[in-house]
């Protein structure tokens, strides 16, 4: 393919093949890191925002970027990345919580009740992703990956991920 | 070196002497959700390190790099504060001086987030999300373990013994800490610590003699075992990769 034929809606449909390492079902686009894509004859440059300080998925997901775009052509294929503004949950597509809910992960809530400094505050209602209940609880709200909290439903009585807002 | 690349060094430098020393604790946390939450709490320090190590290796230029500058500088090149080098001690110590750190990160990195430099910037407003966490997470454990039983509470307090004298330093400005307002960040930090005792039932120190030196490069004598576990790769094996 040659690089001054292809067009942005091509870059994009190429970047939503690529899924995040830590939580596969999600594209990189349903998670909201894309910020930009920049187009310069034979050069490319795409603009990632991390989600967490300290994700150690993103060196991959860099490298993954430029094998997946190498493909198209471009001599030059650079991914800059930008940490503001931060990147939020709320930056998350709606086919992106929705995945996340099918492969059982709970999606993040859509009002960020936890990202305050409030001592012993009652932990968010979160629904099973499983059983629909919003009879869950807290186990801590630090889990697998820096993006995840641990909660139980007291129904179903499955633990399961939530996708903490941010 | 600039005064500026000390200061971005300095922050980077607490962030990764933090997160090593509290991923001493993967594997042997109290309980398996508390030992996430420590590692997890590491990962998102040595990733500021990263931050700050990355934009001050593009500062200094020459070729230097965020794995250079933590990897290959030694003791008294490291400006880190003598607060984050103190040993881990039990589970009430490494939690009260996540503590003191968490809170006194919070302020400085609100203040940050309004600096002038636009990296710097970036990088406190991006932490801060992670740094609520933090404190929020080590305030709730000071007050569970000073309210708890007597030994949880003797132990807390023993920790403050031991700690204390290391916290005077945050405030002292070192030549090259030009950029922040150290006397607003003390006075908030002190409320907010006594506020969190107070719930833990602790007592607050009586005024004591504080030890300073770690922002200029003069540490107490634990940098250099972290060091010389942190860094045994790349000295062992210069250039190693894998």
């Amino acid at each position: 393919m040659i690089a001054k034929t292809v067009d942005k809606e091509t870059i994009y449909s190429y970047l939503e093949e690529i899924n995040d390492p830590e939580v596969p079902v999600l594209s990189i686009i349903d998670l909201g890191i894309i910020r930009d894509v920049k187009m310069n004859s034979d050069e490319l440059e795409v603009v990632i925002t991390p989600t967490y300080t300290g994700c150690p998925a993103m060196d991959m997901i860099v490298a993954t970027i430029k094998i997946q775009l190498a493909t198209l052509g471009f001599k030059k294929i650079k991914v800059t990345q930008v940490l503001s503004p931060a990147w939020t949950t709320e930056w998350m597509s709606e086919e992106g919580k929705r995945k996340l809910k099918e492969y059982g992960i709970a999606p993040p809530n859509p009002k960020q009740q936890v990202c305050d400094q409030k001592l012993f505050a009652a932990a968010e209602a979160v629904q099973c992703p499983h059983c629909n209940s919003y009879h869950t609880h807290r186990i801590s709200e630090f889990g697998s990956t820096a993006c995840k909290a641990l909660y139980q439903c007291d129904d179903c009585k499955e633990p399961f991920d939530y996708f903490k807002c941010h | 070196m600039s005064p500026f690349i000390d200061y971005t060094l300095h922050l980077g430098d607490n962030s990764l002497i933090l997160g090593q020393k509290n991923a001493e604790w993967c594997g042997h946390g109290p309980v398996l959700e508390q030992d996430i939450a420590i590692t997890n709490i590491s990962l998102d320090l040595i990733g500021q390190a990263r931050n700050f190590y990355q934009y001050a290796a593009t500062l200094i230029g020459d070729g230097t790099t965020e794995d250079s500058l933590a990897y290959l500088r030694k003791e008294r090149e490291f400006k880190n504060l003598l607060l984050v080098e103190q040993p881990n001690g039990d589970w009430g110590q490494t939690i009260l001086r996540q503590f003191f750190f968490s809170q006194y990160q919070y302020l400085l990195f609100q203040q940050l987030q309004n600096s002038s430099d636009k990296h710097i910037a970036a990088i406190a407003e991006k932490s801060l999300k992670e740094v609520t966490y933090h404190l929020r997470w080590s305030s709730e454990w000071v007050i569970r373990l000073g309210d708890g039983t007597d030994e949880s509470h003797q132990r807390m307090q023993k920790a403050i013994d031991e700690l204390w004298r290391y916290t005077g330093e945050m405030f002292e400005a070192a030549s090259y800490e030009t950029h922040v307002d150290l006397s607003t960040i003390k006075e908030q930090w002190i409320n907010k610590v006594k506020k969190v005792f107070d719930e833990a039932t602790l007592q607050m120190p009586v005024k004591i003699f504080m030890q300073t030196g770690g922002k200029e490069g003069k540490h107490t004598e634990h940098l250099g075992y972290i060091l010389t576990e942190l860094q045994y790769m790349q000295r062992a094996y210069p250039g190693c990769e894998w």
